[in-house]
């Protein structure tokens, strides 16, 4: 019994690639359970995002032609981007998985999405009966795995993108954005993308104020927001609670004066300036006046560059949970293979029990309650007893070689039948 | 059995000290689960042991300076913990933990001074004083600390570099807004009490309790208090100018509080 696991990502293949090979959310159910019924293959489940498509199997041998359901699937000859894709078995399915679900295979490592993805997966697979023992067991250790990365360790915390660590610093200002005012000083697109973080977030009015007022109305209009002309700039501006400047001007627009003013007209309430224009649309002098803060576009990098090394650096640690965590899941796995034996062991003892039982209560005459308890501990007892050293033997014996002969040992000794215990009911244990 | 329960809030309250001293040096991170539970239970302990205390003596004003000290550093942990009830953040902490650990400590380990025998202690408006300063004293530390904090804040955000603790602090109007509502909240509660000292002080003593050290230091903590209020009230002072008045009002304060001591008319032992 074997994990096979193919597929593309955006690291193996193009995107031109990935776009053969991608399946419509409506179509991976019919996809998932096509996957389970392939020949040689018992547990199916498969994995589409815009970053990747992935088929999981697990089948009795280890040699499913997963090659083979591409072809058959999308009808493609997959010859022609082999090079793309990835293959792998066993182990290093499991460890794939786990990461790929605590998102250390992401474009952006640590981004969040893709636990959800995996998680829509395995629901479909579910659904449509295509996950039911061992691919069950990896999918929920998974789930798991993933959740301790992102308990232990900081990867996924920090913002990645300028826009989202001008977000992160608002939000250090004013705590939540909900009802703060967005003024944008140029329009840019910059500046429209940062707007649209903050709206995102929360932020409620935008005013826009651009050289060229056809361009603010323009722009404002896209937003539902306000143009104001450039000439009202200073009478206008300390309405917002933040300012993104990005025009061409050459020389500063807001000096420390004008801060000053700001702050007397609010009344002193903070004032966060992001200047992303080069040069400067802002004074530095603006950020040494107390309640107004001001990041231009070499701060917000700055901020962006630690959190890629402190997202790298937490993604070493990550790793090693990963490595840690594959071990204890095979290690687990191998306890699995001799639960079916231990489950029919049982049964065929129980059978016995019950069966010597009945013949014997028809000797000993009508009984007590006490009596019949008695006799039922008894014989429990007896055979609990006897099954205590093989099973523990067993349960040792799991993650080592000799586990097979002992299992067959067992089987032969007992005259147990192959197919008694499916692996479902098995884990219980 | 009262002072028992008092040592034991004492040492959890210890916890929340370390947790404060280490997250300075910004490796407070491993005691920061248990903080709260720490803390909430001390707070626990204290109540028990405040209500034993009122149950042995058997009247509800605290009868010895130390026993007012617990009752403060009770009400400030009531404040601490109504904080993170409201804006689930235990940052006030850095300063209130060591504040109302040395104000339990002063009443758990210290000499029992002699009790305050006054036939004053029994009356109803020295009970509405008391509740009524003492809520006021702990809304206006709170205040302070987080006056403090924003100080903290502002300076993380601008130095654009934030390290250890000063990463994990809330929002800068978050903590702008614990400042002020317990400064909108304490005032009241400080100036009525300050009123219904003053009747009671001008029938027992006349006209000239007035010029008690005890009596002028309150008085100018309240002035202190009052422009606090006004200037956040009419130019939106914050920042700077209010932690430098925040930090004047604490002082006075502390000044009006350690008068007890040597103050002739707030004594409280028999004339």
């Amino acid at each position: 019994m074997k994990f096979q696991l193919i597929g593309v990502n955006h690291r193996s293949a193009p995107v031109e690639v990935r776009e053969q090979l991608a399946i419509p959310e409506s179509r991976l159910p019919e996809a998932t359970r096509r996957l389970a019924q392939y020949p040689g293959i018992e547990e199916g489940l498969v994995l589409s995002t815009c970053n990747r498509v992935e088929l999981l199997a697990r089948s009795p041998n280890g040699h499913a032609d997963l090659r083979g359901y591409l072809r058959d699937f999308f009808l493609v000859d997959t010859n022609s981007f082999a090079s793309h894709l990835y293959e792998l078995e066993g182990k290093d399915v499991v460890r794939h998985v786990f990461r790929v679900a605590a998102s250390l295979d992401s474009m952006i490592v640590g981004e969040p999405q893709i636990l959800g993805q995996v998680k829509e997966a395995y629901s479909i697979a579910r659904n449509v009966g295509a996950v039911h023992s061992h691919l069950d067991a990896l999918m929920t250790r998974a789930f798991a795995v993933a959740k301790r990365v992102r308990n232990e360790t900081a990867v996924g915390t920090s913002s990645v993108s300028v826009a989202s660590a001008a977000v992160d610093l608002a939000k250090k200002i004013f705590g939540s954005l909900e009802g703060k005012r967005v003024y944008l000083v140029g329009a840019g697109k910059m500046s429209e993308l940062a707007a649209r973080h903050l709206i995102a977030h929360g932020a409620a009015t935008i005013f826009v104020s651009n050289r060229t007022h056809e361009r603010a109305v323009d722009l404002a209009s896209r937003f539902g927001g306000e143009a104001v002309l450039f000439e009202q700039l200073y009478e206008s501006v300390d309405r917002a609670d933040i300012v993104i400047t990005s025009t061409g001007a050459p020389h500063h627009i807001f000096r420390r004066e004008h801060g000053e003013q700001f702050l007397h007209r609010r009344k002193n309430r903070p004032m966060f300036f992001i200047d992303i224009a080069v040069p400067r649309d802002v004074d530095p002098e603006l950020n040494k006046l107390d309640g107004m803060f001001l990041y231009d576009i070499d701060d917000l990098q700055a901020m962006v560059h630690s959190n890629l090394d402190e997202r790298r650096h937490e993604a070493e640690r990550a790793e090693g949970i990963i490595e840690e965590e594959v071990k204890r899941f095979l290690a687990r796995l191998e306890t699995l293979k001799v639960v079916p034996t231990i489950v029919s062991l049982q049964e065929h003892l129980e059978t016995i029990r019950q069966a010597e039982v009945d013949r014997v209560r028809g000797r000993l005459g009508p009984m007590t309650r006490e009596q019949e308890e008695a006799v039922e501990a008894m014989t429990r007892g007896i055979i609990n007893k006897i099954l205590h050293t093989p099973v523990s033997t067993l349960k040792t014996a799991a993650s080592q070689p000799e586990a097979t002969t002992l299992i067959d040992v067992i089987r032969r000794l007992f005259n147990l039948r192959e197919d008694a215990a499916p692996g479902k009911r098995g884990r219980k244990d | 059995m009262s002072l028992l329960w008092l040592r034991v809030a004492l040492v959890l309250y210890g916890l929340g000290l370390l947790h404060a001293l280490l997250s300075l040096t910004g490796r407070g991170r491993f005691l920061s689960r248990i903080i709260l539970p720490a803390v909430g239970v001390g707070a626990v302990f204290h109540f028990v042991s405040l209500a034993e205390g009122v149950a042995e003596s058997g009247h509800l004003v605290p009868g010895t300076v130390h026993q007012s000290e617990s009752l403060l550093a009770f009400l400030v942990m009531v404040f601490f913990l109504g904080v993170y009830l409201f804006y689930q953040t235990t940052a006030p902490g850095i300063f209130i933990f060591p504040l109302a650990f040395l104000l339990t400590l002063t009443s758990a380990i210290g000499q029992q001074p002699p009790e305050f025998s006054s036939p004053l202690l029994r009356s109803g408006w020295i009970l509405l004083h008391i509740a009524l300063i003492f809520t006021g004293y702990a809304a206006l530390f709170l205040s302070f600390a987080a006056s403090l904090l924003y100080l903290l804040q502002e300076r993380s955000l601008k130095s654009k570099q934030p390290v250890g603790v000063l990463a994990r602090l809330p929002a800068l109007e978050v903590i702008d807004e614990i400042g002020y509502r317990s400064l909108l909240l304490g005032f009241p509660f400080m100036t009525l009490g300050l009123a219904a000292g003053s009747v009671i002080a001008g029938q027992q003593f006349g006209p000239g309790f007035f010029l008690d050290p005890k009596v002028l230091l309150s008085l100018l903590m309240w002035a202190v208090y009052m422009v606090l209020v006004y200037t956040r009230w009419s130019a939106g002072w914050r920042g700077r100018r209010a932690a430098f008045l925040s930090t004047v009002a604490f002082i006075v304060a502390v000044g009006a509080w350690a008068a007890n001591y040597f103050s002739e008319v707030h004594r409280f032992t028999a004339p």
